[in-house]
């Protein structure tokens, strides 16, 4: 064993979760080393070159909100950007972008490799090491020792990764690169439970041998929204999307060809998405679809590859031509890489605390595909708070814990460690009780202040954030105490009334009684949305004080739950599984019932006064 | 469930005497009592001092209607049993006052409390001390018996059932707007807003119709009317006080009942009885005793159930056969009293002078107290029977229930006006999933895990 030096902080894995942990750890001023596997798939976008959606759109800005990365790079590199749900409120918009994928995994190396105290190396780490319950250091696969205090794992799919297109199947990573195994045993040793999960993704496609004429371009919005509080402006040229259909006939193939599907064979273990159902998956369990959409999506400005979103499949790759050629578009395609699903080694997520540090092992956290979610967003968000964790954990100081009422990253985490997870967690609006407080639009309003406290938080953005907070709550003012007479001449109304009515937006303020000073479109559509929902925002936020009294009684690290008596045997051992922090927390775990939260506040009470006597 | 609201409840027994107490406490305990509260000096609870008697009325402030003349002491937190801001409004007016007071309390935000939640609170916030929070535990323990929690959904014909139904239709309606909103790229095909709009209004009226039930359901409120009836001297009314003793009826869950004609009241399983000791029955010649027979007979005919006992230790009396005779066409339950005595007559004695097979007849030492709670089961059985061929459907009993279901109703409403003025559909959303959170307080939460499984169910989505 070679022993090389020392770093406060270790990041296993450099995707979208390990590069914002890395970054966040070393930003923070902590020395901080990021393993890969292979430095050229620093940021890899293994699955769709597409950054956001619902719900991903509003942790993406989140992470931005706090100073991490994810947004700015995914600005530089988006060749489109669109704003999807405009139609609803805004409270459930939510923005998406089509990456350029090589440029977007350059830029991030590009900024890793600048970022000060953070070294980048490629190696296999083989196994966790482990003293007292407390990380020692890890050992790489050539017999390398790297002392630390604070491991972040974030392996995503490579944990003894296992790849099938038709009944073959191999050991990888991902399409092209090695698994993990070592390190997966090394996880279990150290006492974790661990699943298995499984997810896809369909053929890539040669543009050249596409007919985008018989399919219908979707196009990006103009101008681009970016995704960054610090971006002004998207630069790169923008492209469109295509959409086609498949047909009966594809769906006949499909069908024809189940008994050499992985999936339909029964040679794949790992619990998929349902929310990402493979085009087998879709055309069995929906049967009466006559047609499924897919959508062509560019992989980048300069290649001719492009990805077919929609139809994932771990069909044979002869069944994948054939089907892939009865789409409309796409009758003389070339594949050039076949879709295939993969199975991995996931960690149950109830073994970590909500600062993302396993229970039974001080000082290792894990963030993002290992924790069964999926998605780059959701991973990014894991990084970012893992890396902050970690950080603080080494300064001594308090855990940053997001609520579920200030952050999608928040209920994200909350969701995992608290209830689990048995299928790839993504984010979904409909996740969040607080949808109306947790705006895209306010993402800097809810988190600047965290960011700007932890030190990650650019400081010239977050003066410039000031300055807006403070004309957002002066105009608010103004509205309130401002009174005209509009259509009724004996009677004068406040701007805010005014403004609250559901024809008037804020185009009425500016023509009937603007502000001295001009405002900027983005303050304006702030204090349009903070009136017009008022009543709504009040309504939330008073849910949250409820939930935030609940959150502060804390449940002892070691209480024992035997003693409480009453409580049934599946409560019993809900509780022993998950062993909540506080009773917010043990009132979210599936099944608790509110007569043992009550048994358990009581116990909890006499527990203290016992302690105290 | 957790302490930041106001919960109240109707603290004194039932079947004590002309007052009862409703009691509040929380932290709007006073503004809420304020509200319902006239009093004619013009005094203001807010800014009377702690521990003072104010002297007034109760008044609906809807209909301004006067419901009692009441006493009102507050106690200002700490100063209090909880150590919250408590209020006791003490009615005159007999059960229906007490049952309409409690209402409008609720109807101005208060909770109603569970059982033992007072003397929780009381814990919690260190007013009683360690000894005393086993005896909490305990209450909050027996509100979950499972057993008894059966038993009397059996008798409610079904509601969780219905309430279930209900939900789960409601789930389905918000699992089509979700969708809606979470997945804007797939071609999903949601529900019309005009069916969305026709289910919400159909749910709504069956709220409506279950609201209405619980008027009718008086009985599980009032008491089934239970007559003990037979000869002089066999023992009914050790009986009475055998039951009376052990069960004597708690206001919980039941609050509101006329008490103008009652004796006593007995809590059998959760159940609420009146029951009746009427005078022996025989052949008089007294003017006064005749009328106490009378009734005798007129409430074994008015009663839902009649127990009739017998002295086991002496043979059958012609009084005797005039009972059996009297009650034999009754939901009756045959009851041998005196089993501590030498037998001389058994259930034969009985059996044979009653028409109809196997009819329930008992052992009993209503001095000694056995086969009282033999007695129970059976009398609670009897009740059930007696409720199921009675009326079919679903009937909410419980003031909890129905609390839950008109808030369900008022967010559905709101649901429903969202979407008329089409306000943009996260605010219908939310109106839809509080009215969902209402019903799971009756049967049980619905998850946003319950909500995503009926998308991935119905639609395919999957860009």
């Amino acid at each position: 064993m070679y022993k090389d030096r020392d770093y406060d902080v270790i990041v296993i894995g450099a995707g979208h979760a390990g590069c914002e942990a890395a970054l966040a750890s070393a930003r923070t001023g902590f020395s901080t080393c990021l393993f890969t596997m292979n430095l050229d798939t620093i940021a890899q976008m293994s699955c769709n070159p597409a950054i956001g959606g619902l719900a991903k759109g509003h942790l993406v800005r989140e992470i931005d909100a706090l100073g991490g990365e994810m947004a700015k790079v995914t600005d530089k590199t988006g060749i489109q950007f669109r704003m999807l749900n405009m139609s609803k409120g805004p409270a459930v918009w939510s923005l998406r972008a089509q990456t350029d994928r090589v440029l977007y995994r350059l830029e991030m190396r590009r900024v890793i490799e600048a970022q000060e105290n953070l070294d980048v190396k490629q190696a296999l780490v083989e196994e966790i090491l482990v003293e007292d319950v407390k990380i020692k250091g890890v050992l790489t696969s050539l017999g390398i020792f790297y002392g630390t205090k604070a491991v972040i794992v974030t392996t995503g799919t490579f944990l003894k990764g296992l790849i099938h297109i038709g009944l073959e199947n191999f050991s990888a990573g991902r399409a092209g690169e090695f698994p993990s195994v070592g390190l997966s045993d090394s996880l279990r040793e150290l006492g974790l439970n661990m699943g298995r999960l499984k997810t896809g993704t369909p053929p890539r496609l040669d543009a050249k041998t596409i007919d985008f004429s018989k399919t219908e371009p979707q196009y990006g919005d103009d101008p681009p929204l970016p995704f960054s509080h610090s971006t002004e402006k998207i630069t790169n040229p923008q492209l469109p999307c295509y959409i086609t259909h498949t047909n009966s006939e594809t769906h006949r193939i499909i069908l024809d060809n189940l008994d050499r599907s992985p999936l339909y064979s029964g040679k794949i273990k790992g619990i998929g998405a349902r929310y990402c159902p493979s085009i087998e998956d879709k055309v069995v369990r929906f049967a009466e679809r006559e047609r499924h959409q897919v959508f062509l999506e560019p992989e980048g400005l300069e290649t001719k590859e492009y990805y077919a979103n929609g139809i994932p499949t771990s069909l044979p790759y002869d069944v994948q031509v054939k089907f892939v050629r009865t789409i409309p578009g796409l009758e003389e395609v070339e594949i050039m890489r076949p879709g295939y699903a993969i199975e991995y080694d996931f960690v149950f997520p109830t073994q970590l605390k909500h600062n993302l540090e396993t229970k039974i092992i001080d000082g290792l956290f894990l963030a993002g595909q290992i924790n069964g979610t999926s998605g780059y967003e959701e991973a990014a968000a894991q990084g970012i708070m893992a890396g902050i964790n970690a950080s603080l954990k080494l300064q001594g100081r308090e855990p940053l814990i997001l609520g579920r009422h200030e952050a999608y990253i928040g209920v994200l985490i909350d969701d995992l460690i608290t209830k689990g997870t048995n299928e790839p967690y993504r984010m979904f609006t409909s996740r969040a009780e607080y949808r109306l407080l947790l705006r895209h639009d306010n993402a800097d309003l809810r988190l600047m202040n965290k960011g700007h406290e932890i030190g990650l938080l650019d400081n010239a953005l977050y003066q410039r954030f000031l300055g807006k907070k403070s004309l957002i709550n002066e105009e608010l003012e103004r509205l309130k105490k401002t009174r005209i007479k509009y259509d009724d001449p004996n009677k004068s109304e406040s701007l805010e009334q005014l403004l609250k009515r559901p024809e008037i937006t804020y185009k009425f303020i500016d023509e009937h009684s603007p502000p001295d000073k001009p405002l900027i479109t983005e303050i304006k559509r702030q204090v349009e949305i903070q009136v017009k929902y008022n009543g709504y925002i009040i309504r939330q936020m008073a849910m949250a004080e409820k939930l935030k009294k609940v959150e502060g009684k804390r449940i002892p690290e070691n209480f024992d739950y035997v003693t409480v008596n009453g409580l049934s045997k599946e409560v019993l051992s809900k509780l022993q599984e998950v062993r909540p922090a506080n009773l917010g927390q043990a009132s979210r775990i599936p099944g608790i019932t509110p007569a043992a939260i009550s048994l358990l506040m009581v116990a909890i009470e006499r527990l203290r006064r016992e302690r105290r006597a | 469930m957790f302490i930041d609201d106001t919960i109240a409840a109707i603290s004194t027994p039932l079947g004590e005497g002309g007052i009862g107490i409703v009691r509040l406490s929380g932290k709007d305990s006073i503004k809420i009592a304020e509200k319902i509260f006239i009093s004619p000096k013009n005094k203001s609870l807010n800014n009377s001092k702690s521990h003072r008697i104010i002297y007034g009325y109760i008044k609906d402030p809807k209909t301004d209607k006067e419901i009692d003349e009441v006493l009102i002491t507050i106690m200002r937190s700490p100063y209090s049993y909880t150590r919250e801001d408590v209020v006791e409004i003490n009615c005159h007016g007999g059960m229906t006052a007490l049952r309409k007071t409690l209402e409008l309390i609720l109807k101005q935000g208060a909770r109603l409390a569970e059982p033992g939640e007072f003397t929780k609170r009381a814990f919690i916030n260190g007013r009683i001390d360690l000894s005393q929070a086993e005896a909490v535990l305990d209450l909050i323990r027996s509100k979950t018996d499972e057993s008894r929690r059966i038993a009397i959904e059996q008798l409610q014909g079904g509601l969780s059932e219905k309430i279930t139904a209900l939900r789960d239709r409601l789930t389905e309606v918000c699992a089509h707007v979700e969708a809606y909103i979470d997945f804007p790229e797939d071609e999903i095909e949601t529900a019309s807003i005009k069916a969305v709009l026709e289910s919400m209004k159909d749910i709504g009226r069956e709220f409506h119709a279950l609201l209405k039930t619980y008027d009718e359901a008086r009985f599980f409120r009032e008491g089934l009317s239970t007559a003990i009836v037979g000869s002089p001297n066999v023992g009914k009314s050790s009986l009475l006080n055998a039951l009376l003793k052990k069960d004597r009826a708690i206001v919980t869950e039941y609050p509101g009942t006329t008490r103008d004609v009652i004796e006593e009241y007995l809590n059998i399983n959760g159940l609420p009885l009146r029951i009746m000791d009427t005078a022996g029955i025989r052949d008089v010649q007294d003017i006064a005793e005749k009328e106490g027979v009378k009734r005798s007979l007129l409430s074994i005919e008015n009663a839902d159930i009649v127990i009739a006992m017998f002295d086991c230790s002496e043979l059958l009396k012609e009084e005797d056969f005039e009972v059996i005779q009297k009650v034999k066409d009754r939901n009756t339950i045959f009851v041998l009293n005196k089993s501590d005595l030498q037998s001389a007559i058994d259930r034969n004695s009985i059996s044979s002078l009653v028409p109809r097979p196997s009819p329930s007849i008992l052992n009993i030492s209503a001095t000694r107290g056995d086969g009282l709670e033999e007695l129970k089961d059976i009398i609670f059985e009897s009740c059930l029977k007696n409720w199921k061929e009675e009326r079919e459907g679903v009937v909410i009993t419980n003031l909890r229930h129905k609390t839950a279901i008109e808030k369900a109703k008022t967010s559905l409403e709101r649901a429903i006006s969202a979407l008329l003025e089409n306000q943009p559909l996260e605010i219908l959303a939310l109106e839809l999933r509080d009215s969902l959170d209402r019903l799971g307080e009756i049967v049980g939460a619905i998850t946003t895990e319950d909500i995503l499984n009926k998308i991935f169910t119905d639609f395919c989505i999957g860009k």
